[in-house]
């Protein structure tokens, strides 16, 4: 008889985070696989209310710890709390979201059980050794890999699946827990918070983006897409060329080592489609490449094309734009 | 401050990924290696901090001998000295990877006095593991925390100050005792190109090299081996098995023109799909 699926919950604002909720999905095919017991952590005071929703996804058990110390992020106080259930209820497997925080508590998890772990697993088949695809390379490259050890650790790549609450809702039995930290788990914690700066529509949330290349030519240059992107109510991104050669800020970045961005429509200008540069955009629901080069990899990924100079495309459309608005 | 920063030689890939012909690695015959970007600006922010505040650098791979050109490119933008762990075969897993660290920075601290800081890119651009970091923290037992793009010292110089993006947006700060461990990310800085003057001098430096063999997980070796050595009865892991590119939905574009003349057609696409309608 396999030990139960643990899943470990991230929330905010009183609510399970959105891949928090793929994680358990996730989970939940894994407790299939199993026949096992889906149970949760659930970190922080007042946080029964996050845990009580559990049950439309598929909890049994929820392990609360309400303790003021774990409200803000805290990594080693947050894997410390984890060991805590991990040692109580002897998991096959501690599955957590692949975030930045899901990766970073999983590793202090790992690292002090002295076990292995997974980051951005998409797929996993119990077994004698278990075997389980991950994401490398962003995503760009997957890797079949074997895991022994006695508790699988695993962090679930971000929409790798969906998060789907169950047909059968049930109610979860919530246990209060108190974790064992020790003072050097609580040194590295949150000690203060700037708000975000709400300036116009963000690059992440933005539903049309303008991303600019090396082919924009110089910081300049991007006068011209700033124009486009004010025209369609959107923001401008850029590739890592444009970045490290200054012409943009880094925030303004996507990619690997950038954002992800997620828009209704991607016009990457003068961009060449690294895999680097595809893992930060793929997920837009269209792409328009504006580029000189029609053998450029971009023209593979993208869903319409115009082959021609950025600096003659670009404002030719904002212009047209502009005319088919102008009163007749 | 004394700081070392933990690099690693990654293909430099561009549009399209080519496996070898075992599935087990990246065809890098027509590539050639960068350090990861994370990494890259940890190497310029310990530049950074000793022109400031004084102290020495020095930068750290494990890897293949071939990685001691990684080493250089630090020094060339100013690195005092490089320690290459020298791996032959396959690649090593990330529990056996951050034990050859730890040991090694245990070893390099004997000899050199400690290190303030150990720098690490928040995750490997190649693999993407998100712990060799926190596992050579906790295998020191300093404080660690990662997504670092801004780093700055107390008046007294005892603790650093390191900020983070939060996941809503805005930023959380963190305040830590020295010596400590930090995962930190590209946007921390903008790392400045090695001039020639740089590179001529990185020639001259030496690279302290390890010999440390193959993994002791072995390339297709499952469960530890005999000589897990640093690892502390650490279960090694994951294993590789093969690589393999996913399977991509996307088809070839449309093309809806060329040049400025294409501009009605992309208007009339703009307000098909809706974008235009306000
Ligand atoms: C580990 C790692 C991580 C990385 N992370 C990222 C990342 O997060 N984001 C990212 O973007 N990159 C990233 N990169 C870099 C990536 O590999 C590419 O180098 C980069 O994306 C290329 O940027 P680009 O397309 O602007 O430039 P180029 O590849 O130089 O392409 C320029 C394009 O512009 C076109 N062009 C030129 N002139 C014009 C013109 N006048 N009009 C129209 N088109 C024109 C050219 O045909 C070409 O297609 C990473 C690389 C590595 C190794
Ligand atoms: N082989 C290696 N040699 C030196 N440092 C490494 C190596 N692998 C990983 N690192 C460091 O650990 C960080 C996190 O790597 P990972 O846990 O593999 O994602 C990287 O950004 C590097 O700073």
């Amino acid at each position: 008889m396999s030990g139960p699926v643990l899943a470990f919950i991230e929330h905010a604002g009183g609510e399970p985070d959105r891949l928090s909720l793929e994680a358990l999905a996730f989970a939940r095919s894994l407790v299939t696989k199993l026949g096992a017991a889906l149970e949760a952590v659930v970190l922080g005071s007042g946080v029964e209310g996050v845990a009580g929703q559990l049950g439309a996804h598929g909890v049994g058990a929820a392990h609360v710890a309400t303790d003021a110390r774990l409200d803000d992020f805290a990594p080693a106080a947050w894997g410390a709390a984890i060991r805590t259930i991990v040692a109580a209820r002897a998991p096959a497997a501690v599955v957590v979201a692949g975030s930045e925080r899901g990766n970073e508590v999983l590793a202090h998890v790992a690292a002090r059980l002295g076990l292995p772990m997974a980051a951005n697993v998409i797929e996993v088949t119990p077994g004698n050794s278990w075997r389980l695809v991950r994401q490398r390379w962003a995503g760009s490259l997957l890797e079949d890999a074997a895991l022994d050890a006695p508790i699988r650790l695993l962090s679930v790549a971000p929409h790798a699946v969906a998060a789907a609450p169950t047909a059968a809702t049930s109610v979860p039995t919530i246990s209060t827990f108190a974790p064992e930290l020790e003072p050097a788990d609580l040194v590295a914690r949150v000690v203060r918070r700037e708000p975000k700066a709400s300036a116009g529509v963000s690059l992440a949330d933005a539903k049309v983006v303008v991303g600019g290349g090396r082919g924009v030519g110089s910081a300049a240059g991007f006068a011209n897409l700033e124009a486009l992107a004010k025209e369609l109510g959107g923001a401008v991104g850029g590739s890592r060329v444009v970045t490290s050669l200054g012409w943009r800020p880094h925030s303004d970045q996507i990619g690997q080592t950038g954002l992800r961005i997620a828009p209704d429509l991607y016009i990457a200008c003068g961009i060449s489609g690294a895999i680097q540069h595809i893992v930060g955009c793929k997920a837009a629901k269209r792409i328009l490449a504006i580029n000189t080069d029609p053998d450029s990899p971009i023209m593979a990924v993208a869903d319409y094309a115009v082959i021609g100079d950025l600096g003659a495309v670009v404002p030719a459309i904002t212009a047209e734009i502009e005319r088919r608005r102008a009163p007749a | 401050m004394n700081i070392l920063v933990c690099v690693k030689r990654v293909p430099q890939t561009g549009g399209r990924i080519v496996l070898t012909a075992d599935g087990q690695a990246i065809d890098t015959k027509f590539l050639g290696h960068t350090i990861s970007p994370h990494e890259e600006c940890g190497v310029e922010e310990a530049v950074q901090i000793v022109e400031k505040e004084g102290g020495s650098s020095a930068v750290l791979t494990l890897g293949p001998a071939e990685a001691e050109e990684q080493l250089r490119d630090a020094m060339a933008i100013g690195i005092d000295r490089a320690i290459l762990l020298e791996t032959t075969g396959g690649e090593w897993d990330p529990v056996s990877t951050a034990g050859a660290i730890a040991e090694t920075v245990e070893a390099q601290e004997a000899a050199h006095g400690h290190f303030d800081l150990l720098f690490f890119g928040n995750e490997a651009a190649d693999t993407g593991d998100y712990q060799i970091g926190v596992r050579v923290a906790v295998a020191l037992g300093r404080p660690v925390i990662n997504g670092i793009k801004d780093i700055w010292f107390t008046d007294d110089r005892h603790a650093v100050l390191a900020r983070r993006e939060a996941p809503g947006g805005g930023w959380e700060t963190y305040e830590l005792p020295l010596p400590v461990v930090l995962g930190v990310k590209e946007g921390l800085n903008l790392p400045r190109y090695p001039s020639v003057p740089g590179r001529l001098r990185a020639k001259k430096k030496e690279v302290e090299r390890v010999a440390l063999g193959s993994s002791p997980s072995g390339a297709l070796g499952l469960g530890a081996g005999e000589d897990s050595a640093g690892l502390g009865g650490a279960v090694p892991g994951p294993t590789k098995l093969l690589l393999r590119l996913p399977q991509e939905e996307r088809s070839a574009a449309e093309v809806i023109g060329r040049g400025a003349e294409a501009a009605p057609a992309v208007v009339d696409m703009l307000e098909r799909i809706g974008v235009l309608a306000r």
